[in-house]
């Protein structure tokens, strides 16, 4: 379901995204983390040192983003929440964790010892470690879930802009594409894209592409037809501006701000769907740990109170991550109403 | 009001011809036409299927026409209400779909029953007095409860009251016919994952209405506020939740996928998942053509029902 009530005014948020430090540190902790993820497996020898700066970057980011969101505790708590999950993926290598995929002993409870080994979260059925498998799962959710809303964003956004500001015929098209995909329920256009194209993370990216960007474009569009009878925009057509200069210099610097509340929103959906669809089969694949394939594992094994964590344990991972973005997601609305 | 009607439905007819259309070409690859080839021919696997053979069948089911007419067919005998055969369940379509269907709907009914007055209730209370501590309290629980993926309220619900405490069952498979205690866990993660929404949205509503100048001059008259509430705020409030309400169905048809694959409950969004992973094409292509018309339908219903609920627009 969409949650659409954008009523945010530019003033805070702008304030957030404008300093160049905060996006140069929000590269530095992001390019990092993704080309780890997704090509990790090729750069053999130097995969861990590239993940180091990010260490820092992600440090350091939390602590900006506490100060700009002192207003709000709300939003102070979901990005704390956040970015807990975000240092996790980040120093993963890093911390002194078990291999997640190498089984040790099975069916171990909660902080006890088997083996000489002291388990804080025990382990699953095939005897891996629980707690380095919710910490490098976390990577692979972030990483895919953060990319697959940044790829429906752009998508969205370029397909707004043209239908609010070209109007006419390519509003009429786009505009009856964009109904008939948010005619199919969410899950159900999941299924039969990942269906067709086949699961794995890349592939989610496009079905979450599928999913989101018609809403994102509605967003958009909305904005953008407001935004394009203002006088800076007539100013910058009386110059001879090309519609698309006009279009990403004029206008999407100014639809960012009442987006920022509506990103965090889909971040914590898409996330949602990640864990899902690997829950269902049609994510992630094994035997690289997800939160979702954890559950998905266990699911058949854990039908007992006492080997009940191995479900609980993922499933309060992925809430406290989702809930953190909706956190943050109110906390940034609240402040953008107050002033 | 006539003319509005009449446009939505030409644009529902359109919608629905477009995404029959994408989807019976996403299905139309020689990847999935050999599979369903091997499935009625009987063979084991897909490079075991000759080509002579596959051009056989394709010629066999008039599946070597131009692109055009093949859709043509396909659509014309789905509206013969020919959906076509499930190889995994080894039963026709049409049947096994309104089975599943009739469970989906039975998990659904009570999903509303439950939630529709909930959620008003809370949403009420909560926009009755914006920003006391009853408005805030409920406010910080609908985020909490909607912030909590479907998937892990089953757990954390099988979890408790299956596991921990053993009251209910923590599977919905029916094994042995209908029982009401099965559907419990399934409808309750179902519900606190969704009134939040409606919660909120029906906040919203009510707040705007408070604030307005009638609600102002009634309570100046000296009206008492309970009577303020029920008579004078209520009916406009309500106006938003109800075209809401009727879109959560669209919402349901997704959510209820992983409710119904964890709790093992056979209903629509299980069938539609196992038959994706078989693969089963005709069951996923018939469901999800029931899920875009369900979905189109639901929205349809929604903006007259706004527009007939809405004086304003309905008497101009």
């Amino acid at each position: 379901m969409a949650v659409t009530e954008i009523d945010a005014g530019p003033s805070v948020l702008d304030r957030l995204s404008r300093p160049k430090p905060l996006i140069a540190l929000a590269l530095l902790m992001w390019v990092p983390l993704t080309a780890y993820v997704m090509f990790g497996g090729r750069m053999d020898g130097y995969a861990d040192t590239v993940l180091l700066p990010a260490v820092p970057a992600t440090v350091l980011l939390y602590v900006l983003g506490v100060r700009a969101f002192r207003e709000s505790w709300v939003a102070v708590i979901g990005l704390s929440l956040v970015f807990f999950w975000l240092l996790a993926a980040v120093s993963a290598p890093y911390l002194p964790l078990l291999d997640p995929n190498k089984p040790i002993a099975p069916f171990v409870t909660p902080f006890s010892e088997k083996r000489d080994v002291f388990f804080w979260l025990g382990t699953d059925f095939k005897g891996r470690d629980m707690l380095s498998r919710v910490i490098w799962g976390c990577q692979r959710v972030i990483v895919w879930g953060v990319s697959a809303t940044m790829v429906a964003y752009v998508v969205g956004a370029l397909f707004g802009l043209i239908s609010g500001y070209l109007s006419g015929w390519w509003d009429e098209v786009i505009s009856f594409f964009a109904n008939v995909l948010l005619s199919f329920p969410v899950m159900v256009l999941f299924i039969v894209i990942l269906n067709y194209l086949g699961p794995s993370g890349f592939n989610i990216v496009v079905a979450v592409t599928f999913a989101s960007a018609p809403a994102i474009m509605r967003i958009v569009r909305g904005l953008a037809l407001d935004i394009k009878t203002r006088d800076y925009v007539f100013a910058a057509q009386t110059r001879g501006e090309h519609p698309l200069y006009i279009m990403i210099f004029e206008l999407l610097p100014n639809v960012r701000g009442p987006i920022i509340v509506d990103a965090c929103l889909r971040l914590g959906y898409t996330t949602v769907a990640i864990t899902t669809l690997t829950f269902l089969g049609l994510g992630l694949q094994p035997p690289d740990p997800d939160w979702g394939l954890m559950i998905r594992e266990s699911a058949k094994t854990a039908m007992l109170w006492k080997f009940s964590y191995m479900l609980l344990v993922p499933a309060l991972a992925v809430s406290s991550l989702i809930l953190g973005f909706n956190l943050m997601a109110d906390g940034l609305r609240e402040m953008s109403l107050r002033d | 009001m006539l003319k509005l009607i009449l446009r939505r439905l030409v644009q529902m007819v359109l919608i629905m011809a477009v995404a029959s259309l994408l989807l019976f070409a996403i299905f139309d690859t020689p990847e999935f036409k050999k599979r369903l080839a091997v499935q009625e021919l009987g063979g084991f696997a897909v490079s075991a299927l000759s080509e002579d053979s596959y051009q056989a069948w394709l010629s066999e089911r008039g599946l070597d026409a131009p692109f055009y007419i093949r859709y043509a067919n396909w659509i014309g005998s789905i509206l013969q209400g020919d959906l076509g055969f499930s190889y995994e369940k080894n039963r026709e379509v049409g049947p096994l779909l309104l089975d599943r269907l009739a469970n989906t709907g039975i998990l659904a009914f009570f999903v509303f029953a439950l939630m529709i007055p909930l959620s008003l209730v809370l949403g009420v209370l909560a926009g009755m007095k914006e920003g006391s501590v009853q408005d805030r309290t409920i406010s910080f629980i609908s985020v909490f409860t909607t912030s909590i993926p479907e998937i892990a309220t089953a757990i954390l619900l099988t979890v408790v009251l299956s596991l921990g405490l053993g009251w209910l069952p923590a599977k919905s498979a029916m094994i042995r016919g209908f029982e009401f205690q099965q559907l419990i866990l399934p409808v309750l993660t179902l519900v606190i994952y969704d009134f939040g929404y409606v919660a909120r949205m029906t906040r919203a509503s009510m707040a705007e209405v408070m604030t307005s100048q009638y609600i102002r001059t009634a309570i100046l008259k000296g009206i008492p506020y309970r009577r303020v509430v029920m008579r004078h705020a209520l009916r406009n409030a309500l106006i938003a939740p109800f075209t809401l309400i009727v879109l959560q169905l669209n919402w349901l048809l997704s959510g209820v996928v992983v409710v119904e694959v964890f709790f093992e409950y056979d209903g629509f969004g299980k069938l539609l998942l196992e038959a994706a992973l078989f693969p089963d094409v005709e069951v996923v292509q018939a469901c999800t053509l029931v899920a875009v018309a369900v979905a189109v339908v639901s929205q349809i219903i929604s903006d007259i029902g706004y527009t007939f609920l809405n004086p304003r627009i309905r008497f101009a």
